[in-house]
């Protein structure tokens, strides 16, 4: 597809802030939607808005239908082996907190290990705090090298008899580097460990095939994905959902309720309590079907990564082309990145500045905040262009 | 000057600049020529909460008037506070208790800046009241 194609199916795209065209690229923290995604959703709500797995009426089937037709939509997506594995929650957060509390409750217990990156977003570092809180286990972190990238070299040492779980991000939403997935999982079944990967931001850039990685959860938001909010997915191996308990407890995740004792539906329904957001889970089948059609000029990830590295004023985080995403989080000397971000707003620039919720992460690289520019299929040439010779103005008004 | 006619001397500054980028570029050179603030005082207590950048306040009271200094590692949030404390520096606690602050709204501040921002500049601005009400 032409990058002008695209863009005429994104209607936010067209629109000016302070009299600017809007050049957006803050798409690691949400996408655009395109007008498929805007319609479907539109669409439910007019006229087939009907609470879903209930009632026998006209309207509940198809608003029950628009949503298992997801699930198959997702399954196929990730390739995972059955439907089943796929569970509906609000976003990634909402899946990482269901595993590490249902995962967490079954099968951690005192002094066992987890096991996290530095680089990981707060989502999946404070579910499994809470955890070893809870079950008075112990969270271990696993070291980046300079340049960003996962230090593998100390990942088995960090594994021990105690490891119950290893949770990491497929691409951190901060370096923008493509983690060797597929290794670590293989690396933590040879010591019997399962792995969960965050697939916030891998899920927009890479093609995930959940049984060639053979990792046992991977989890994403939909927002992220052009998809409607509150939208999300876990997947889960089928061998750990059954033997999970409920997250949450409610509406149609039972089998039979009476006082004495309640047995439960099968995965999914168990892990979906209560009413689902039913009107914006379908927006996945859409927001897939743009996502698997699309692909960021490959032009613009190699153009801004030269941009920033050959910048002296500029300090690129997440070091080299072979596996970066366009995803750009760096730092300016002697320029705040918040008044960056404010100076270039003001240019028609959407970026992100500040910790970008991975605290730790900016700990370990020393820093307080990072100005970030995350470019998405829609996102031109021109654009990028643009955005480097405004970050140049922006850090000339600053020093 | 008495208070009303500091913030309206602000008010007139700003109205001369048009362009967002001007008005930054006129905070930015408030926030250069701001005081030095004394490195000991940058401390966990004179830190000002709901700030995406660092902002440190602290205050003095010299004959019952208030005198205010500032600092930030954001050279707009510097010029913003700089601003705030050029006007509201000299007052008495009680006028400054008083004050309803709305001169940062016709100034433009609040609704241009990011809601991030505008947050600090909330908390800024309740920081200086409650330095005023509570001493």
């Amino acid at each position: 597809m032409l990058v002008n194609n695209i863009r005429e199916l994104f209607p936010a795209l067209d629109r000016k802030v302070y009299g600017k065209p809007l050049v957006y690229l803050d798409n690691a923290a949400t996408a655009q939607r395109p007008t498929s995604v805007i319609d479907c959703q539109a669409a439910l709500q007019r006229f087939s808005n009907a609470n879903i797995h209930r009632a026998v009426h006209a309207l509940a089937t198809e608003a029950t239908q628009a949503y298992e037709h997801a699930r198959d939509v997702v399954r196929d997506f990730l390739n995972a082996a059955d439907r089943s594995e796929i569970v509906f929650t609000s976003g990634a957060t909402a899946s990482v907190n269901l595993v590490a509390y249902s995962f967490g409750q079954e099968f951690v217990k005192e002094g066992d290990e987890i096991i996290v990156s530095v680089a990981e977003h707060h989502s999946n570092i404070v579910p499994w705090q809470l955890l070893c809180k809870r079950n008075k286990a112990v969270l271990k972190v696993l070291d980046i090298k300079e340049n960003g990238e996962l230090d593998m070299d100390s990942l088995q040492n960090l594994i021990s008899q105690k490891t119950k779980i290893v949770a990491i991000s497929h691409i951190s939403n901060v370096l923008g580097l493509v983690n060797p997935v597929k290794e670590i999982v293989s690396i933590c079944h040879k010591n019997g460990v399962p792995v969960l990967i965050d697939g916030a931001q891998g899920v927009v850039h890479e093609k995930v095939d959940v049984q060639d990685l053979d990792c046992d959860f991977y989890v994403f938001s939909g927002h992220k994905l052009y998809a409607a909010t509150g939208t999300g997915v876990l997947y889960g191996k089928k061998k750990w959902l059954d033997q999970m308990p409920p997250f949450m407890s409610g509406g149609e995740m039972i089998q039979t309720v009476s006082f004495n004792d309640t047995s439960f539906a099968p995965s999914p329904a168990k892990f979906e309590a209560g009413t689902q957001n039913f009107n914006a889970i379908p927006t996945l089948v859409p927001a897939i079907e743009f996502a698997s059609a699309a692909e960021t000029d490959p032009a613009i990830l190699e153009f801004i990564y030269n941009k920033l590295t050959d910048n002296e004023r500029v300090t690129l985080y997440g070091k080299g082309l072979q596996n970066k995403v366009p995803l750009f989080s760096f730092a300016v000397k002697g320029a705040h990145h918040e008044d960056l971000a404010l100076i270039m707003d003001k240019m028609g620039i959407a970026l992100r500045s500040g910790q970008m919720c991975a605290e730790p992460l900016m700990d370990r690289l020393g820093v307080t905040g990072l100005l970030r520019a995350s470019f998405a299929p829609y996102n031109t040439m021109q654009e990028a262009e643009y955005f480097v010779k405004c970050l140049d103005k922006a850090i000339d008004m600053l020093i | 000057m008495t208070l009303e006619e500091k913030k309206q001397q602000v008010i007139e500054d700003f109205s001369m600049y048009e362009e967002w980028l001007d008005k930054y570029e006129y905070l930015i050179e408030l926030g250069k020529s701001l005081e030095p603030f004394p490195e000991e005082e940058k401390t966990e207590a004179n830190l000002i909460k709901g700030c995406q950048s660092r902002v440190w306040l602290s205050s003095s009271l010299d004959g019952g008037r208030l005198h205010f200094k500032a600092d930030s590692d954001a050279i707009i949030t510097k010029g913003i506070i700089s601003l705030l404390i050029d006007v509201y520096s000299g007052c008495t606690p009680e006028e400054i208790a008083a004050d309803d602050f709305g001169f940062v709204a016709q100034i433009g501040l609040k609704d241009n800046l990011s809601p991030t921002r505008a947050n600090g500049l909330v908390s800024m601005i309740e920081t200086i009241k409650n330095i005023a009400s509570n001493g």
